[in-house]
């Protein structure tokens, strides 16, 4: 960063400060009242279309239009530049705007961790954490490997780097895992190839040409049905609780956590809610409110069940001291892999 | 034959009044998003998937939902084409290619021409797609499991050898024309190292040079420029409206048979590896050129210069949906919508689906087959119509079109710098036409250059730095085999001559 660009974020700031108290004096009246968006409200995805986060977004969209849970409509946009920056750059510069929330992936800790980008959740105002998203170790169900151990073991015994691990994006969640399971490889290494989306990176190991990919339960559960793809352990510290079958013989709940499999990594990604830094107490209580509805829907239960997702509800203070432990624990794993940019 | 009951099967699902409702509903909506440029077949498929959640909960729903959703498709395929023809503006990234001959044609009065070529080029290289995936499906998916990232750069390097060293210009222009466009798409993320390149801590650079952005300002605000310049009007205004121009375009059509069948295997081909449309539609361009008798009028108004790509484009497209519905991968960014889509109404795409979702699958299949043959006959009844808009004055059409490419410019990402970038690369373009500087090879390498350099990266690690991952089977070693040879054609061309001149001319003495 150039100090140029430093006065020009400072410079911003004020301005957003600026419009931050006038729209504090504007809401102070209406206040007294429960709070209501008065016109649409613009969800902002940092990520690309047809991604794990678009689709949740555009899904609350349409149960939040199906169940009439807002008297205003949503309008989904993306901003994906730079790994996610774009978006929450967005919020940042937004101050005291009620009417737009954005949604967020594990980017809202690495990209400024790995870019160097200016922003921070302390940057916004945290509404409500929807769920946590799961990771598997995945291999081909063609290969020898049928427990984690054994997969590690192999990797043990391999020349360095001789393990390829395909995962989504560079520095990001899922490279984040894998130098977490390169703790316990006995010093070899995987070698990581990124790709753009979670699709690509499943086929990739369908068609033999990587060993092993963390996906996400979504973006791998067709080809596990297909029994093209076995699961061997989720990184979450207890097993999943879903108990219905995906396949003939397995249900999520019977995949071991990695922990009980003898790899002791534990990983999950924050599907939350924020808003923009300066919004009342009023203003976050509608929106806490408008999730807890929708988590009360059939439809919303249904899709937590079919992506294997991990419902774990906060908000408040709680959700808060949440996101900055999960802050610190990307410091700690990033600074480890030497990945944090270089100020 | 058990693929023809299970067809006959998908029409009677689609072929109630409703679903037939919907799908000119989508054919119209889609022809007005692939008209508005950035306002792309993803984007519009996104924006209208919400609307869809009730409908697809209704009993067979998930079949309306999706005959909807896919015919917003096809008809953005059929839409792309009339703004690159009539005023140079692509709609779509894949119809950057159609612009090169197609609106020369306008600008010769035969835009009703260019226009039918177009639609029914577009509509034969779907129709094949549609065979393939019928028939072919399960061979097909299977194929394009082989496609690693060293498969993807072969492809990829492919297209730009056959689009290389046909430039009539000089060779230093393209070289400088390609490597601007290749500067310009590696600003914003590095996909493999994930760092940020060349934003110079500018938060409107972070998403780096959108290449819809680049090619409304580069083709269409160029092209306006350069009409002020030669006279505030544009040529193509007194053309004689000719109400069976369809009939006659299609007498000619069947002439050109051999470029519609290469690039329908070419289409057909990128739609499934996945290389995607755009390219396919450059590379099918390229090819034609080289092959054609006439290969030298191509650039000038050659009819095979239009429906080259839109064949390639359309069928490429098509065939994209068929890796979402065999495999559950998407291969283009609208079938990643759609993808999201099945997931959201509950079904999972993946090699199951032909089982477990019969009715949904045949109907989508039947679906493609008459929603093309829909879009077929709207776009055509509306060719005169079309080809009318040149004869309103200049003084109203061109505001409109800076407006519409400004809408445009900021559809792409909500942002406001990207309209100011049109701008700037209007004058880019009007510069580089001055110069006589070819603006083809700056788009291709715009648009190829992030997806070849990141193939070509993630083939170097997996393969830990050896280049020989690129002969490493029959196939990539064919593909990239025949890069090779494309790219050096005009050299060997010359060699040969060169050789075949000296052997007559060295026997008598």
């Amino acid at each position: 960063m150039s100090k140029q660009a430093h006065s020009r974020w400072s410079r911003s700031l004020i301005l957003a400060a600026g419009a931050a108290a006038l729209a504090a004096g504007a809401a102070a009246p209406a206040a007294a009242e429960a709070w209501q968006p008065s016109k649409a409200v613009t969800f902002v995805i940092p990520a690309g279309t047809g991604g794990g986060a678009d689709q949740m977004a555009r899904f609350i969209q349409g149960i939040v239009t199906k169940h009439n849970l807002m008297s205003q409509p949503i309008i989904v946009i993306n901003k994906a530049g730079g790994a996610g920056a774009e978006g929450f750059l967005e919020i940042k510069g937004s101050k005291g705007d009620p009417h737009k929330i954005i949604i967020t992936l594990s980017n809202l800790f690495t990209t400024p961790l790995a870019t160097g980008t200016p922003f921070s959740w302390k940057d916004m105002t945290p509404v409500s954490m929807l769920a946590l998203d799961q990771f598997v170790l995945w291999v081909n169900a063609e290969s020898p490997y049928k427990t984690a151990k054994e997969y590690i073991d192999a990797v043990k015994a391999a020349p360095d780097r001789q393990f390829k691990m395909a995962g989504t994006g560079s520095k990001q969640e899922d490279q984040i895992i894998t130098v977490a399971l390169e703790r316990v490889t006995g010093g070899k290494k995987f070698t990581y190839i990124p790709f753009s989306g979670g699709g690509a990176v499943a086929v990739q190991l369908v068609g033999n040409h990587v060993n092993s990919t963390v996906n996400n339960p979504i973006e791998a559960v067709a080809q596990w049905k297909a029994g093209k793809l076995r699961p061997l352990c989720i990184f979450d510290g207890k097993r999943s609780i879903y108990t219905n079958k995906v396949t003939a013989t397995m249900a999520w709940s019977d995949i071991p956590t990695c922990k009980e499999s003898g790899v002791g990594v534990e990983y999950q990604m924050l599907r939350g809610i924020f808003m923009p830094a300066g919004v009342t107490k009023e203003q976050v209580a509608f929106y806490v409110g408008l999730f807890q509805k929708l988590r009360e829907t059939p439809d919303w239960k249904k899709f937590m069940e079919d992506g294997a997702f991990n419902q774990t509800f906060m908000s408040g203070d709680e959700y808060a001291k949440w996101v900055a432990a999960a802050e610190k624990t990307h410091y700690d794993l990033m600074k480890e892999a030497g990945f944090l940019a270089k100020p | 034959m058990e693929e023809i009951a299970s067809l006959l099967g998908g029409f009677s699902v689609v072929l109630t009044p409703f679903n037939i409702g919907l799908m000119l509903v989508g054919i119209l909506l889609g022809v007005i998003i692939g008209v508005l440029p950035g306002l792309g077949g993803a984007n519009g498929v996104a924006i209208l998937l919400p609307l869809t959640f009730t409908l697809a909960q209704q009993p067979g729903g998930t079949t309306s939902a999706i005959i909807l959703l896919s015919c917003i498709y096809w008809g953005a395929l059929f839409g792309g084409a009339i703004t690159s023809i009539l005023f140079n503006i692509p709609g779509e990234p894949w119809s950057v290619a159609t612009t090169f001959d197609g609106h020369p044609m306008a600008k010769q009065g035969r835009a009703d021409e260019a226009l039918t070529a177009a639609f029914t080029s577009s509509f034969v290289g779907a129709l094949v797609a549609v065979v393939v995936i019928t028939f072919l499906a399960p061979v097909v998916a299977r194929f394009a499991l082989k496609f690693g990232p060293a498969e993807l750069f072969a492809v990829q390097f492919l297209t730009f050898a056959s689009f290389i060293g046909m430039g009539r210009g000089s060779p230093f222009k393209t070289l400088a024309s390609m490597s601007l466009g290749f500067a310009l798409a590696a600003v914003g993320l590095d996909s493999v190292t994930g760092q940020l390149r060349m934003t110079y801590g500018f938060t409107d650079l972070l998403k780096g040079f959108q290449f819809l952005v680049a090619v409304i300002g580069l083709f269409g605000i160029g092209e306006i420029l350069l009409s002020m310049e030669s006279g505030l009007a544009f040529s193509g205004a007194k053309a004689k409206l000719r109400l069976n121009a369809v009939l006659t375009t299609w007498a000619k059509l069947p002439r050109y048979w051999i470029t519609s069948i290469r690039s329908c295997v070419i289409g057909c081909w990128m739609g499934i590896t996945p290389g995607g449309a755009t390219p396919a539609s450059f590379m099918s361009y390229g090819l034609a050129k080289r092959m054609s008798k006439q290969g030298n009028t191509f650039g000038k108004g050659n009819i095979e210069g239009v429906v080259a790509p839109e064949t390639a484009a359309h069928a490429a497209g098509t065939s994209a949906l068929l890796p979402m519905i065999t495999l559950g991968i998407p291969g283009s960014p609208t079938a990643a919508v759609l993808l999201g889509g099945l997931l959201i109404w509950g079904l999972k795409p993946g090699p199951l689906l032909f089982v477990e979702q019969k009715d949904f699958v045949w109907g989508l299949i039947a679906s493609m087959y008459l929603g093309n043959v829909a879009g077929l006959v709207i776009v055509l009844t509306c060719v005169p119509l079309f080809a009318a808009i040149l004869r309103i004055p200049f003084s109203i059409i061109a505001p409109t079109i800076m407006v519409i490419c400004a809408i445009g410019a900021y559809t792409v990402n909500n942002a406001m710098f990207d309209v100011w970038l049109v701008v700037l690369f209007g004058v880019v373009g009007y510069v580089f036409n001055k110069l006589s500087y070819p603006l083809p090879p700056l788009v291709l390498a715009l648009v190829l250059g992030d997806m070849a350099e990141s193939s070509f990266r993630q083939a170097m690690l997996s393969s830990q730095g050896s280049l020989g991952i690129f002969w490493s089977n029959w196939l990539v070693g064919g593909i990239m085999g025949l890069g090779v040879i494309l790219l050096f054609w005009p050299l060997i061309k010359r060699v040969l001559a060169l050789v075949r001149r000296r052997a007559p001319a060295g026997a008598p003495s």
